[in-house]
């Protein structure tokens, strides 16, 4: 410990002090962090520039070239990099084809070429929420009292839409909420935050973090436990099993019906 | 003097009881002997062991009524044990690790409980809302072969009434269980029924506070819907179940026309021991189904809906399938409301809810008399209507089945444009059309496959059933042979009559006298023409004797030699 208070004021120990403040740092980033990470910070001009040139092939036709918005699609200025990692993380941009709602569907970019493309965004044209961390999202961990009560915001005000199970449900004007049942932690955080075409705005005011990571929490616990009491039919509820009550229990009955009437007295 | 002792007086009717047989049985001892002399059942048995019951799969459709209910009955007192039906406010601390700590009643508290924390608890909860769902299914299905065949007319009118009077009560039955275990989806399903209560005219508000004991959701009505669904409902079809099959058993069993079935008699297999068998060995199959369908389909999985919280919804909140399609007429409905003074007239809940319900169970009640009144027929009827022999009441049938199945699927619009990718709104505007056109539709269609089929039969009666062997003819042109059909198959095919269709009796007979007695007004005539007017009269003996001379058939074609059949085909 003398030999540090000893040098504690050479000329040197200010910037070493620095470096190795930054060093630890930056281990530490790393390890918290995934790979995908990106946010306007971090962002190098070599990966806007690739972001600038995916964005002007892909989506200014519709964004526009500076996302002032066509015709085709809504202006993306200020809507940050959360909304663009979103929208293509979950295959909804580019858009295919005008419909009433951009379906989900597997994406056809890389982990890098869509964070390239939220850096763009993020940086050119006025910035936004932006990409959460894992910490934001991370549902490990939790109590069962954490869970359920993430169970319960789920519900109050999620369920309306998105069906009780997570399931999806049908909007007016051939609208959805979507299934949640394969969407990932981040996308559903996203979800929440930058609030997708119909769906509201959660924003920290209403939902916080924690509030959140409980929400992701419920939901990823109730899709991957194992269903009781047999089969799943499709979480469609009483029409699901009205529907079974008729084809298996009266029809399926029925057709032992036919059988029975059919067999005579063998001894008579 | 001691006062004489009190002596009965001989009572003027006198019954003297002597055994009328000693041993009924042929003087068996042991247990059943013992109970026979002091019970005289097997007297009694006797007789009624040898009822004959016809046999058809569709007179089974009431039997898997019969079985669910009892089926019910058992695991509903399994039920019991664990369920409270109290609306008190606990901390759930049971084992289903999502709703952990969460506040609700005790009612859904102890639902969960027996799904999770009592040995086969919700395997039995599963096959009591399996056989729940299957009681009124099969209840409809046996309406609708009752409805079809005609098995409704005299005598058995108050059958059907009890009938109805069971339907409307199964599905009350189903409704009140439903709502017990106070989860999200019963609470919003008993809010649905607050809506309908309330918008009664004039009473509604106070009707809501009499069942609710104050503001929906209130504290009592848990406890109160115990009670109807586990003592007063079971207790009234209990009573109206065992009315009915005893007026079964007082009327005898219709059959289906055919070879030595008459209006007075019944062909099939006496109750003892085939039809016993049959029967029992049913109830075995449809308990047996239920418990496969209770142990391998999930069914109303309350944990994933949690404790009813008015604050809370899902998206796909639908009743029971029996409450479907009121839920849709309720979904199809504009938004009709009117203002009188300080009233509030819902039309838009009473008209498709309260007031299609109450209709739909009125026609059903009435329909027996209403069909009696138009053709004029009262007498007693035994033999079945092939349904296609009463082609206009079979075509209201399927009417009524099409606008009760528009309505039902109105009540999943939003499951069908999720599932199709179509929107609500195209669904609902749909819908609205549907409900009147498709019936009418149908209506049409049924009667033109009816009446077409009573030509084919009437064809066949006449020239023969086709054989599928083309005959061709020297001159290069083709026939198909005919086979005439057996006499037990042309009995079938003829045995229902024509029946007559009332002409209106004029005011004043010939001479200018005013008629007496029984009149046909105008508009039964007309309703009669409509009913009856369309139907093909059956060959008569005479038109089947002259069609058998006229065209000469070979019922062993298919052996005769290729030069004789051309000699046949010669004759056509
Ligand atoms: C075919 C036209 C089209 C193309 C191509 C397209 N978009 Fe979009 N985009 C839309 C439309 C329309 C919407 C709004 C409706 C929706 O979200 O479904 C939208 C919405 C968005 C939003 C959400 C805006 C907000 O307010 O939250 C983002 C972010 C976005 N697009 C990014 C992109 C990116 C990045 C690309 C290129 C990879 C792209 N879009 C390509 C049509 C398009
Ligand atoms: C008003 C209805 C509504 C409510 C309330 C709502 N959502 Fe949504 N949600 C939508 C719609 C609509 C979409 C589809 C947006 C799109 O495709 O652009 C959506 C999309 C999503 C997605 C993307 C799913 C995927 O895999 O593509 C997630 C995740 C999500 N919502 C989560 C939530 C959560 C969590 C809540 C509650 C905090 C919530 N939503 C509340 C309507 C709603
Ligand atoms: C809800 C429970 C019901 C049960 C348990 C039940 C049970 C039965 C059984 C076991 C039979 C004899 C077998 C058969 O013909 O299928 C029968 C006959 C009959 N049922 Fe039902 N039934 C129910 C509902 C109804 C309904 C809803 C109606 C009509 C509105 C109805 C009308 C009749 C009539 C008219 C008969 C006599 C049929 C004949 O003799 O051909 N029943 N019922």
């Amino acid at each position: 410990m003398r030999f540090l208070t000893r040098r504690r004021r050479s000329k040197a120990a200010k910037p070493l002090a620095i470096l190795m403040a930054l060093f630890a740092m930056g281990l530490l980033y790393s390890v918290a962090s995934p790979a995908t990470q990106s946010s306007a910070e971090t962002a190098s001009p070599e990966q806007i520039a690739r972001g600038k040139a995916i964005f002007e092939q892909t989506c200014s036709s519709c964004h526009g070239l500076n996302g002032e918005g066509t015709s085709e699609g809504p202006t993306l200025i200020g809507v940050g990099s959360m909304a663009v990692d979103f929208q293509m993380g979950t295959g909804r941009m580019p858009m295919a084809r005008p419909e009433a709602q951009a379906p989900a569907k597997p994406t056809d970019y890389s982990a890098e070429e869509i964070a390239a493309v939220a850096a763009y965004v993020q940086a050119e044209f006025g910035g936004g929420p932006q990409v959460p961390t894992s910490d934001q999202y991370s549902a490990d961990g939790m109590t069962s009292e954490k869970l359920a009560r993430g169970g319960e915001l789920f519900k109050t005000n999620c369920s309306a839409c998105h069906n009780i199970e997570g399931t999806g449900g049908a909007l007016p004007n051939g609208k959805y909420a979507p299934s949640l049942e394969k969407t990932s932690d981040k996308h559903i955080y996203e979800a929440m935050r930058t609030g997708p075409q119909q769906m509201p705005v959660f924003a920290k005011g209403t939902l916080t973090d924690e509030d959140t990571r409980e929400i992701i929490g419920y939901l990823q616990t109730l899709h991957a436990q194992p269903e009781q009491g047999g089969l799943h039919l499709g979480g469609l509820g009483p029409v699901g099993e009205g529907f079974w009550a008729w084809v298996l229990g009266v029809g399926g009955l029925s057709l032992v019906a036919v059988w029975l009437a059919k067999k005579g007295a063998r001894a008579r | 003097m001691a006062r004489p002792a009190e002596v009965a007086k001989t009572s003027p009717a006198l019954e003297t009881s002597t055994p009328e047989k000693p041993a009924p049985l042929g003087g068996m001892g042991g247990p059943l002997g013992w109970a026979d002399d002091r019970l005289g059942i097997a007297a009694l048995g006797k007789k009624n062991l040898r009822k004959v019951f016809p046999d058809h799969w569709s007179f089974l459709l009431g039997e898997i009524a019969l079985y669910s209910f009892i089926v019910l009955l058992l695991t509903g007192i399994f039920l019991t044990i664990w369920f409270r039906p109290s609306m008190a406010e606990v901390e759930y601390a049971g084992s289903y690790q999502l709703l952990k700590g969460v506040h609700m009643s005790e009612a859904m508290a102890s639902t969960l409980d027996i799904s999770f924390d009592v040995r086969g608890g919700l395997l039995v909860r599963q096959i009591h809302h399996w056989a729940a769902l299957l009681f009124v299914a099969a209840a409809m299905a046996h309406l609708l072969r009752v409805f079809f065949t005609g098995a409704f007319r005299k005598p058995r009118e108050i059958n059907w009434l009890i009938g109805v009077g069971l339907l409307s009560l199964a599905t009350i039955a189903g409704f009140t269980g439903y709502s017990l275990p106070d989860d999200l989806l019963s609470g919003t399903g008993l809010r649905f029924v607050d809506g309908l209560i309330r918008s009664i005219p004039l009473i509604g508000t106070w009707a809501e506070f009499f069942v609710f004991g104050g503001e929906f959701p209130g504290h009592v009505v848990i406890s109160r819907l115990y009670m109807a669904h586990i003592l007063l409902i079971p207790g009234i079809l209990l009573g109206l179940i065992s009315a009915h099959l005893a007026l079964i058993v007082y009327h005898k069993h219709t059959q289906y026309p055919g070879p030595g079935r008459t209006e007075k008699n019944v062909v099939g297999y006496p109750l003892f021991p085939v039809y016993m068998a049959k029967a029992g060995g049913f109830f075995f199959v449809v308990f047996g189904v239920l418990v496969l369908m209770g142990g391998l389909m999930q069914i109303n999985p309350i944990w994933k809906y949690g404790p009813y919280n008015p604050a809370q919804v899902t998206a796909g909140s639908q009743p029971d399938w029996y409450m479907g399609w009121v839920e849709g007429a309720v979904r199809i409905m504009p938004g009709w409301e009117s203002h009188i003074g300080s009233t509030t007239w819902s039309w838009n809940v009473f008209l498709p809810a309260v007031a299609l319900m109450g209709l739909f169970f009125t026609l059903l009640g009435v329909w027996p008399f209403v069909e009696a009144w138009i053709t004029g027929d009262k007498r007693e009827h035994h033999i079945l209507d092939r349904p296609r022999n009463a082609a206009t009441r079979t075509a209201l049938g399927v009417a009524g089945m099409t606008c009760y199945a528009m309505f039902w699927i109105s009540g999943g619009n939003d499951i069908l444009a999720t599932m199709f990718h179509v929107s609500l709104n195209a669904v609902t505007y749909f819908m609205r059309v549907a409900v009147f056109v498709a019936p009418v539709i149908a209506f049409i269609i049924t009667k033109r496959i009816c009446l077409s089929l009573q030509r084919a039969d009437a064809e066949k009666v006449l020239h023969g059933s086709e054989s599928g062997i083309i005959v061709r003819s020297p001159e290069g042109g083709y026939s198909e042979a005919h086979v005439p059909i057996t006499a037990d198959e042309a009995f079938s095919l003829t045995q229902h009559e024509r029946a007559e269709i009332a002409v209106p009796t004029p005011n004043l007979d010939d001479r200018g006298v005013k008629t007496k007695g029984k009149r046909v007004s105008g508009l039964r005539a007309r309703l009669a023409q409509w009913f009856l007017g369309d139907e093909i009269a059956p060959p008569t003996r005479a038109e089947i004797e002259a069609a058998r001379h006229r065209t000469p058939t070979s019922p062993d074609l298919p052996e005769v030699e290729a030069d004789e059949q051309r000699e046949l085909a010669d004759r056509h």
